[in-house]
């Protein structure tokens, strides 16, 4: 069970939440590719909440948009933008409820407001305005290395993550690849990039929402794999695996230890060699307090929402391996052959 | 033997995001085209919108039955399969159809579409996957009846994923697009609360990005998991979690059960025949000493991991009783061991 939050945390909580209220939502829809449909979702829904009677407007659109976007636009009302920029001052002055602004990636020309396009909606969202929005995987940061290695090519134009992630909705616009468009493997590597950057974005937002209504959950839709390292695991194996089943489960990997006070120096050596293994291989490593190895293990485990705790083979019976099987109802344990070592 | 047809597969997360829509779309696009498009099941749940989409298309009657005293309809199978079209559009991938009138699924009724060289588009929501049923209770509460085994899934040419943000979708219920008016506020608070949507919305799009990447990368079988299969209702779940750590990680997939007789009891059965489907090879041993048989089992089938279920509680008598799985861990140190959770709420 989680511990009661403390008065001060509330009130941050209050006032952040306060502050999200005053802001306009920001949805953005998410592509894999130019030409999947993206831009014609958005406007599309924009349409149909001016039909409901929202009062939106169009802000910024692609100079080679479809026709079909065209005949959308040409329907609502459009704020020209000034030499590409988005017309900030326009906007604030003529204050709609909802705006529809396409490319999120788009560097403005100097002398603009701000050097980035982003930062203009984040201006608009300040305002109360709501804005709908639309973006390719390619411009996004933090994924322009895994698109870079799929093409070969990187878009000069991107977006930081975070603020796809803060963004209240996104929606993923998903078709199989069209193989006329391009060479069909990479496309599909794409897609698969842009949905499991959705399913993270989708789990951040639900853990949020979790926190804030103060839901403890012990559980998750994403496998979570924890390899517990001692002084005789076969550490190599057991990372290895771990590795191996994150990255096919798309799910997260963590490493720790219990700490242990009184270890010979020969263990201590395998030990530190154990864990030099996990910093190589990039892991996270965390260190957990000395005392019962069984009810660190199960308290740390529980409070990572961990789906799989990956262990050494006990040694000897009536172990505490034994004891935390016995205890770990909520999530798999896999158990490891040891090396040849001791 | 004409060539099979290929299956589309339109994947949301509830009712109501627009997958029945999407499929629609598609098949309007082919109409256009001058496919030879018919509908054999369309479910129109009353919403306009996706009536609409209907308009042009040729529909396939359906079949009249009756059941328990009660008025049912289902696709024709008989009769699509004589119209012979180039693709059939086919509602709601999962339903059962009425007992004692040709096969238990829909999905047996498409596969025998594809066999006659029928292309298929279909809908499906994640939740009726077989292997996300236990997960899927867990995070909602909710048990789902009809369900998919994965394998039909993965066959599909392609799974595409109809996504809409649940606070979307909880907009058009309330709305009443979904559901009648009546039903729209109790959906809000059971099923559709937003905490369910989005987990159910993140397997969706988790489970997309798995087809997609099981279509690239060709498998290359290194594990084989053996799954120990006992008549305790926990095996279900058991089965489940093998396979599906089995198919993530493009390994085979055993099962064997230990029976101290020569006939095995109905809950056995159950669980074997439920493998099966799940297309897992069972085999079952006569013994008494389950764990040297399971190791012996495991060792002599090249087996790379051994999954069995938590032991059943010992009784106070009996505490220092060794269980089952304490005695295969210790015959099988050399073996890698999983001790799978029991999923509980």
């Amino acid at each position: 069970m989680k511990a009661r939050p403390d008065p001060d945390q509330l009130l941050r909580r209050v006032q952040a939440e306060e502050q999200r209220e005053r802001r306009g939502r920001l949805k953005v829809f998410l592509g894999y590719a130019p030409r999947v449909g993206k831009s014609l979702r958005m406007f599309d829904e924009g349409r149909r909440r001016k039909e409901r009677g929202q009062d939106v407007v169009v802000a910024a659109v692609q100079e080679k948009s479809s026709d079909a976007v065209r005949e959308i636009v040409g329907r609502l009302e459009n704020i020209a933008t000034v030499a590409g920029a988005i017309d900030l001052p326009a906007i604030f002055r003529r204050r709609p409820e909802v705006c529809l602004i396409d490319e999120l990636a788009f560097d403005n020309p100097a002398g603009s407001a701000h050097p980035y396009r982003w930062q203009d909606v984040e201006a608009i969202l300040k305002q109360g305005i709501a804005v709908i929005s639309a973006i390719n995987v390619q411009h996004i940061r933090e994924q322009q290395d895994a698109v870079e290695a799929i093409t070969g090519k990187r878009a000069a134009r991107s977006i930081p993550q975070k603020f796809l992630r803060e963004a209240e909705e996104i929606e993923v616009v998903d078709a199989p690849p069209d193989v006329s468009n391009g060479d069909g493997r990479s496309l599909a590597e794409l897609r698969e990039l842009a949905l499991l950057l959705a399913a993270d974005v989708v789990d951040y937002q639900l853990q949020q929402y979790l926190d804030s209504n103060g839901v403890a959950a012990h559980w998750g839709t994403q496998e979570r794999i924890l390899v517990c390292l001692t002084p005789r695991s076969n550490a190599a194996d057991m990372l290895q695996s771990g590795q191996r089943n994150a990255r096919r489960f798309h799910g997260a990997l963590l490493v720790a230890y219990v700490a242990q006070t009184g270890l010979n120096a020969a263990d201590q050596e395998r030990l530190d060699a154990n864990l030099a293994l996990a910093h190589d291989l990039g892991a996270e490593v965390h260190r957990l307090p000395p005392g019962n190895f069984a009810d660190a293990l199960l308290a740390f485990a529980r409070e990572q929402r961990i789906t799989q705790l990956f262990l050494g083979h006990s040694q000897r019976d009536r172990s505490p391996v034994e004891r935390l099987i016995d205890l770990a109802e909520d999530f798999d344990v896999r158990l490891f052959p040891h090396g040849q070592v001791g | 033997m004409s060539r099979r047809g290929s299956l589309k597969v339109y994947l949301g997360y509830a009712a109501g995001v627009g997958k029945t829509y999407r499929m629609l779309e598609e098949a309007q696009a082919l109409h256009a085209r001058g496919v030879d498009v018919v509908i054999g099941y369309f479910e129109p749940h009353g919403r306009q919108e996706t009536i609409a989409k209907t308009q042009g298309l040729e529909v396939v009657p359906r079949r009249r039955l009756t059941y328990g005293g009660a008025q049912f309809e289902e696709m024709d199978l008989a009769a699509v399969l004589a119209r012979r079209p180039a693709f059939a559009v086919v509602d709601e991938f999962a339903h059962s159809n009425i007992p004692g009138t040709g096969n238990e699924k829909r999905w047996q009724d498409v596969h025998a579409l594809l066999d006659a060289g029928i292309n298929v588009l279909t809908t499906m929501n994640v939740q009726h996957l077989e292997s996300l049923n236990d997960e899927v209770w867990q995070v909602t509460g909710i048990r789902v009846r009809e369900t998919v085994p994965d394998w039909v899934v993965d066959e599909a040419d392609e799974v595409v994923l109809v996504d809409l943000t649940p606070r979307a979708l909880r907009n058009r219920i309330e709305r009443g697009v979904v559901y009648a008016p009546e039903k729209a506020g109790r959906a809000l608070d059971n099923f559709f609360a937003e905490a369910n949507l989005t987990a159910l919305r993140e397997f969706a799009i988790r489970h997309t990005a798995h087809e997609v990447e099981d279509k690239l990368f060709a498998p290359h079988r290194e594990e084989r998991i053996l799954i120990c299969l006992t008549g305790r209702p926990s095996s279900a779940n058991l089965i489940r979690r093998g396979k599906r750590v089995a198919d993530y990680l493009h390994g085979d997939c055993l099962a064997v059960h230990i029976s101290p007789g020569p006939v095995c009891d109905q809950a056995v059965q159950r669980h074997i025949s439920f493998a099966r489907n799940l297309r897992i090879q069972t085999h079952v041993i006569e013994g008494e000493d389950v764990p040297s048989l399971i190791a012996g089992f495991a060792r002599t089938h090249k087996v790379t991991q051994i999954f069995m279920g938590r032991s059943a509680p010992r009784p106070w008598w009996n505490r220092f009783k060794e269980t089952v799985v304490q005695q295969v861990v210790r015959m099988a140190r050399d073996m890698q061991i999983t001790i799978v959770a029991e999923r509980r709420r």
